[in-house]
């Protein structure tokens, strides 16, 4: 009983928390001498403490049960445990921003990270260790909630589209943070003992630390964008009131795109010097990865076609998400080509490209998500003007911020040097111009959503009138999600049926 | 995945595995063990890896399959056990994809 | 009135209120440590996977490390190991019978094979550090007939402690889990119908087990 209210508490924080961090790294921009540190604290909080939990902690704990028609996650006081640990994590990455940070780029490549660099390289991976195994808890939690806990009737085909993607997001946590956490264990144990398992003068090979550490972190970006997928679908569903196009096709491609997310890790280090040969099955299995990503994008645009949407915030949100996602996309293919990807290793052009899909991509699926539930989170309505406005405000500072950035990236701007060649002004205005206005766009919502808190219109159970369990309960649900376990017997996203029942029920 | 996982499968009938088999496998893994050091000391070339590697998985899995009761498991945890054991080949089989085409390591 | 009819049925003490009953609840756990176990799998897999391109590239040094070893004490411990699987095996087996007297008898034997198994292993890491084989500063030793091979056998001895390090440590956390379980079966908790615990307590001790197969001819056995 206490570990469903400690839930709701548990979401609360971490949406809160989420949102704090979410402004940390906007001081790259006027800095210089400590530029190093700055992008790797920018990385290291961004990655390891938002966007890999921020949608399935704050809004997979919350709805996940719900839509299974469960009274909670299989394991509540594990899912608390993961909290804790967490916010351990969190509290060895505050220490190191406190005490001056930590220089080595988020990825804590050795020998740098090991026998060279003098920063807290020994507190961050700890706290990235730690908060992996939070991570590695809460995919075991929805994994077997998922499958023990599903509502009578709820058959596998039945489940919304969101549990899907969540699902192969867990499978992508539990599978591969356990490998990044023996990483870091070695890359700790050099450190401290001053043994060579990855320095080269002492033996070691430090492409081994690379293979082992992208095995987890080209997965880490499914993590991220999985479960931005999983909001997107049910926001098109809701705000076209049609059934999602070829809904099998969706569900699977998102299993695929974890699965396939495992076999690609090494197109990071085509110019490391790994084999000519491996190179050459990565860059080809990369393309791959663009089937079922591809998949999800047409579904969408195809169950829009010819629908009649509401124009509301999450709306704009996920149209955002789906255009700046394929351009995501797109430069990413030219980034998996082996030849491409030798010209803009290191340069802009990469960082631009996994922005679009990080902060394009996951963010705007993560705000999208935050809109669409908050009323059934809070049982209050958010003011939908300044929501419109302050989607469209993310949207343009984001593209100004970031396309640029294709431009000069490929141009030849080097990434991670805090001076560049003056030629590349023009661009880099235009770039710190569109943060100023994405930073405005961020905050907007923290302002208006803490509002809503006191002042919001009070929800319905159901205000968008939408389809799913969780809009079948009431807003905020009560302690144990329903007041007697549902029973489903009816398809997904059953929209026509749904306007259906709803119009006879009008008549009567 | 077919929905094999209605919900009349959440009581399951519980297994008791029988005595024998607890001790069987004991001796068959205390066997194991001195066949592989006995291996060990002699000298096989190449091949005396491989042999202490065939009996460690042989071992591992009558572990598995008894005393860890996979054998009368819901097909979900075969599910789970081959998974974990597909991506741990994976891990394997694309590093050395790259670590076994180096030209500079085959000196 | 309707409070009657809700406590008709029997509620077991152990059945959380997010479960329906008690099957739910067990599969749900028992498939929770399979995915625990999973990841253990592939925690593990990274360091092994690891080990096998140095041992690759080092092959002469590893095996030249692996004599440092003394086979006979891994040998003893191999089968100590063994010995306690067999005896938490038995203790599932004893809480399914709501055989109490022998669930805790079984689990304090496994407690006392697991102390064994650490102890030994803590007797073979001091001789190893007398040796000057702890990697890193302490690292003194010489291989005087192939000075040559001194840099791989520091190698082999950094996954040599950091793999049985590892191991030794999921032991050390077991044998706490294991105390736990102790109590609680001598308090009367499990029975037919509610064993889950010594079940998942099984099913780790196995696991740890399982790793240490592997370990023992890779570390002891390479002549």
């Amino acid at each position: 009983m206490l570990s469903v209210t400690a839930m709701f508490f548990v979401g609360g924080i971490f949406a809160f928390l989420m949102r704090l961090e979410l402004l940390t790294p906007e001081g790259d921009l006027f800095t210089s001498d400590t530029y190093n540190k700055l992008f790797t604290l920018h990385g290291i909080v961004m990655i390891f403490f938002f966007l890999i939990p921020s949608i399935p902690a704050t809004l997979g704990n919350f709805i996940l049960p719900i839509m299974l028609g469960a009274k909670d996650l299989a394991f509540p006081k594990i899912n608390l445990l993961s909290w804790y640990l967490y916010m351990i994590g969190a509290t060895f990455g505050i220490y190191v921003i406190v005490t001056g940070g930590v220089d080595t780029g988020w990825t804590f490549y050795t020998p740098f990270s090991t026998q060279y660099s003098n920063t807290h390289v020994f507190a961050t991976t700890l706290g990235a260790f730690i908060v992996g195994f939070s991570s590695i808890l809460t995919g075991l939690n929805f994994i077997v909630t998922t499958h023990r806990m599903r509502a009578p009737g709820l058959t596998w085909f039945r489940l919304p589209l969101f549990v899907w993607a969540i699902y192969a997001t867990s499978m992508v946590m539990l599978l591969a943070t356990p490998v990044l956490a023996i990483t870091l264990v070695l890359l700790m144990i050099e450190r401290v003992l001053h043994v060579g398992i990855f320095d080269p003068s002492l033996g070691g090979d430090p492409l081994l630390y690379q293979h082992l550490f992208w095995f987890y972190s080209h997965p880490a970006v499914y993590i991220m964008i999985l479960p931005g997928m999983a909001v997107v679908s049910e926001v098109v569903a809701a705000f076209t009131r049609k059934k999602i196009f070829g809904y099998k096709f969706v569900a699977f491609s998102s299993l695929a795109i974890a699965f396939l997310g495992f076999l690609v890790w090494a197109h990071h280090m085509f110019v490391a010097g790994i084999s000519v040969y491996a190179a050459m099955v990565f860059s080809f299995l990369t393309m791959l990865v663009a089937v079922p990503s591809a998949i999800k994008v047409f579904n969408w645009t195809a169950t829009m076609y010819k629908a009649s949407v509401s124009w509301q915030t999450p709306m704009l949100y996920v149209l955002g998400f789906i255009g700046l996602f394929t351009i995501g996309g797109v430069t990413g293919l030219f980034l998996g080509a082996l030849g491409i990807d030798v010209h803009v290793t290191d340069s802009y052009f990469v960082v631009a490209h996994f922005h679009y899909i990080m902060v394009g991509g996951a963010v705007m699926a993560y705000l999208a998500g935050i809109h669409y539930w908050w009323p059934k989170i809070t049982g209050r309505m958010y003011p939908e003007w300044w929501g419109r406005l302050a989607a469209l405000l993310v949207f343009v500072g984001f593209n100004l911020t970031f396309f640029p950035q294709f431009i000069v990236g490929y141009v030849g701007m080097p990434r991670r040097y805090h001076a560049y060649a003056p030629e590349f002004q023009v661009l880099n205005v235009l770039s710190t111009a569109g943060a100023t206005i994405l930073a405005v766009g961020y905050v907007l919502p923290m302002i208006y959503l803490i509002w809503s808190l006191g002042w919001g219109r009070k929800a319905g159970p159901n205000p968008w009138g939408a389809v799913g369990l969780e809009w079948a309960t009431s807003s905020p649900p009560p302690k144990d999600n329903f007041l007697e376990t549902p029973v489903v017997k009816w398809e997904a996203y059953d929209y026509p049926a749904f306007l259906k029942a709803m119009g006879e029920t009008q008549h009567v | 995945m077919k929905d094999a996982h209605d919900y009349s499968e959440h009581a399951p009938a519980h297994h008791i595995t029988k005595l024998p088999v607890y001790f069987g496998v004991f001796i068959v893994l205390m066997v194991g063990t001195i066949v592989t050091v006995a291996a060990s000391r002699v000298d096989l070339g190449w091949m005396n890896t491989p042999i202490a590697l065939t009996i460690a998985v042989i071992k591992a899995t009558l572990v598995i399959l008894f005393f860890m009761h996979l054998v009368y498991s819901t097909r979900l945890t075969w599910i789970v056990v081959l998974a974990s054991l597909l991506w741990l080949s994976l891990l394997f089989v694309l590093t050395f994809a790259d670590y076994l085409t180096r030209a500079w390591l085959l000196y | 009135m309707s409070d009657v009819a809700l406590h008709t049925e029997e509620h077991h003490p152990f059945l959380q209120h997010h479960f329906e009953d008690l099957g739910q609840q067990h599969e749900a756990s028992t498939l929770g440590m399979w995915m625990f176990l999973a990841t253990e799998i592939l925690f593990f897999g990274g360091i092994f996977c690891a080990y096998t391109i140095y041992r690759i590239m080092y092959y002469e040094a590893f095996r030249a490390g692996a004599h440092h070893q003394n086979w006979k004490i891994g040998t003893a411990n191999t089968a100590v190991l063994i010995g306690s699987s067999l005896t938490m095996a038995l203790a599932v087996w004893a809480a399914q019978m709501s055989r109490r007297n022998l669930t805790v008898v079984m689990l304090i034997l496994t407690l006392i094979l697991g102390g064994v198994f650490i102890g030994v292993k803590a007797y073979e890491y001091s001789q190893h550090i007398h040796e000057g084989l702890f990697p890193g500063r302490l690292f003194t030793y010489v291989d005087e007939e192939h000075p040559e091979l001194t840099k791989g056998v520091e190698m082999f001895m950094t996954f040599y402690f950091g793999m049985t390090g590892l191991h030794a440590l999921h032991m050390v956390i077991g044998a706490g889990l294991l105390i736990w379980m102790i109590f609680r079966a001598r308090r009367g908790d499990f029975g037919p119908e509610y064993y889950s615990p010594v079940e998942i307590m099984g099913l780790y001790w196995h696991f740890v087990d399982i790793v240490w197969i592997f370990l023992f001819p890779l570390l002891y056995l390479l002549h």
